[in-house]
């Protein structure tokens, strides 16, 4: 497996560090007038989410991470696994655990796209779209004449989130939703 | 700034001196890694990594006070305040000791910066090391024991388990967890007799032997390194059969040391002190650049 000095330290590189996959977020250069060179190196660990810094000795290496975003499409979910399918007509299929699903599991809906993060060609991750649209499955009756302004109301989408919408939505609307904040944009039909 | 540079020196009498930037040798450093070329088939040269050999022989020969604004090369190094090809700004007084040149670099920091970065117009105030980590880790580092030391890195960042000796702890709080605070122009004096490199050896207060050595900082920035000049070429000789063991323990190539150095000393180089400054990061200082490539025409990757 290739490895990379720490001038080749890139955001988005994919490195191994104490056994586990990390992604370089940024890689400072610092060096005293005269005497030992160093990087800081801020990482996310790509299996517990974990961004810290870490200092290393300029000229130091890391091994390369066998790490791929792909594009998966959500099959369906048994009780342990979550399984998914490659969108490149390979139709190969990944089961991922619910570790590894975590990030998604509130945004989950059968047939949609997900960024699935292999490593060593097993799941670690899955990112949702920025924007998913999910139907409500449960809330409080819509009210009447209430199209715009007013308060708001707890509705479960069919995924299993709960997120704050307006009065007038009723069950079975489709809603359209910023996975990364939680939050309703407006209603699809 | 250039022309402000030169008229400064121009003002002094001190005489600009133009030297190679290829060399038969290169500085044994550990922590320098030049450039080297080949001039013919096995006839190797080394890009200079700072002109401080060259100007030495000089004044050995006689030159009397002398200043040079050229380009230095050294090898990975590249960063936000580095670029493997930057300009420095060295320079030599015979008859100084580390503390008029201080005064020196002061009076021309006066007239290359602006006013405000300087506070006021009296001097840069001088800290030593030791009281500096007091100061800002209520640490002594001349006392401390390595394993206080490390205690404390770890309280800053994370060095896993890389091995670091005394010097690269003392190495890694100063430019981590220090420098960057350094905001205000100050003049760091008396660091660890261990990190002398090319600067003459005292005892401070206490007895602790520390080196005639300063820096400059200013915005949380190093900016110049200056010396009490070692003279004494069998002095000179054993530092650089101690920096040569370092590189072989590190798995460095051993360097050849300078012999037309070493006879230069041998011949007598006169009592000086001398600094080199970072001049593009003056330029950033003046500039306030963030970023050395906002003051290079070119950076390394598209030169």
């Amino acid at each position: 497996m290739a490895t990379f000095s720490t001038n080749e330290f890139k955001p988005g590189l994919k490195v191994l560090l104490d056994g586990d996959p990390c992604s370089i977020l940024d890689n400072e250069f610092v060096k005293p007038g005269k005497g030992q060179a160093f990087n800081r190196v801020k990482l996310r660990n790509l299996l517990n989410g974990r961004v810290w810094e870490r200092t290393f000795k300029s000229g130091e290496s890391l091994e390369a991470a066998d790490v791929m975003e792909t594009d998966m499409s959500y099959l369906y979910s048994d009780t342990e696994f979550w399984h998914f399918m490659k969108t490149d007509g390979s139709f190969e299929q990944f089961p991922a655990d619910k570790a590894a699903v975590a990030d998604a599991l509130n945004w989950l809906k059968e047939e949609d796209v997900y960024v699935v993060t292999l490593y060593n060609g097993t799941p670690i991750n899955v990112t949702p779209p920025n924007f998913v649209e999910i139907e409500v499955v449960e809330t409080d009756p819509g009210l009447k004449g209430d199209t715009a302004q007013g308060g708001s109301k707890p509705a479960t989408l069919a995924s299993g989130a709960v997120v704050k919408v307006p009065l007038f939505v009723n069950i079975g609307d489709v809603l359209r939703v910023d996975t990364r904040t939680g939050e309703y944009q407006n209603r699809v039909r | 700034m250039l022309a402000r540079v030169r008229g400064f020196f121009a003002d002094r009498d001190v005489l600009e001196v133009d030297t190679p930037l290829m060399c038969h040798a290169t500085g044994t450093d550990p922590h320098l890694d030049a450039l080297a070329l080949e001039l013919a088939p096995g006839d190797r040269r080394y890009l200079q990594t700072s002109p401080e050999f060259a100007m030495k022989r000089l004044l050995a020969a006689g030159s009397g006070p002398i200043y040079q604004l050229c380009k230095a090369f050294r090898r990975d190094e590249t960063g936000q305040r580095h670029n493997p090809e930057f300009t420095m700004l060295e320079w030599y007084r015979p008859g100084f000791d580390d503390s008029q040149l201080m005064d020196e670099v002061a009076a021309l920091m006066g007239v290359c910066l602006p006013a405000p970065m300087l506070a006021t117009d009296a001097d840069i105030p001088r800290i030593s090391y030791r009281e500096l980590f007091r100061q800002y880790l209520a640490l002594d580092p001349l006392a401390a024991s390595d394993d206080e030391l490390l205690a404390c890195a770890r309280g800053y960042t994370d060095p896993g388990d890389m091995t670091l000796s005394r010097d690269d702890l003392l190495n890694l709080l100063m430019s981590l967890v220090i420098e960057p605070q350094l905001q205000a122009p100050v003049f760091v004096i008396e660091f660890p007799a261990s990190q002398a490199a090319l600067a003459q050896i005292t005892h401070d207060h206490d007895g602790y032997p520390v080196a005639r050595r300063f820096e400059l900082f200013i915005a949380g920035m190093e900016l110049a390194n200056g010396y009490l000049e070692l003279t004494d070429a069998a002095e000179q000789s054993r530092r650089f059969a101690a920096d040569n063991r370092q590189r072989q323990a590190a798995g460095l190539p051993v360097r050849e040391v300078d012999n037309r150095l070493l006879a230069a000393l041998n011949h007598g180089l006169p009592a000086c002190a001398g600094v080199a400054l970072g001049f593009d990061r003056l330029m950033m200082l003046a500039a306030g650049a963030g970023h050395i490539s906002e003051v290079l025409s070119f950076v390394a990757d598209n030169a």
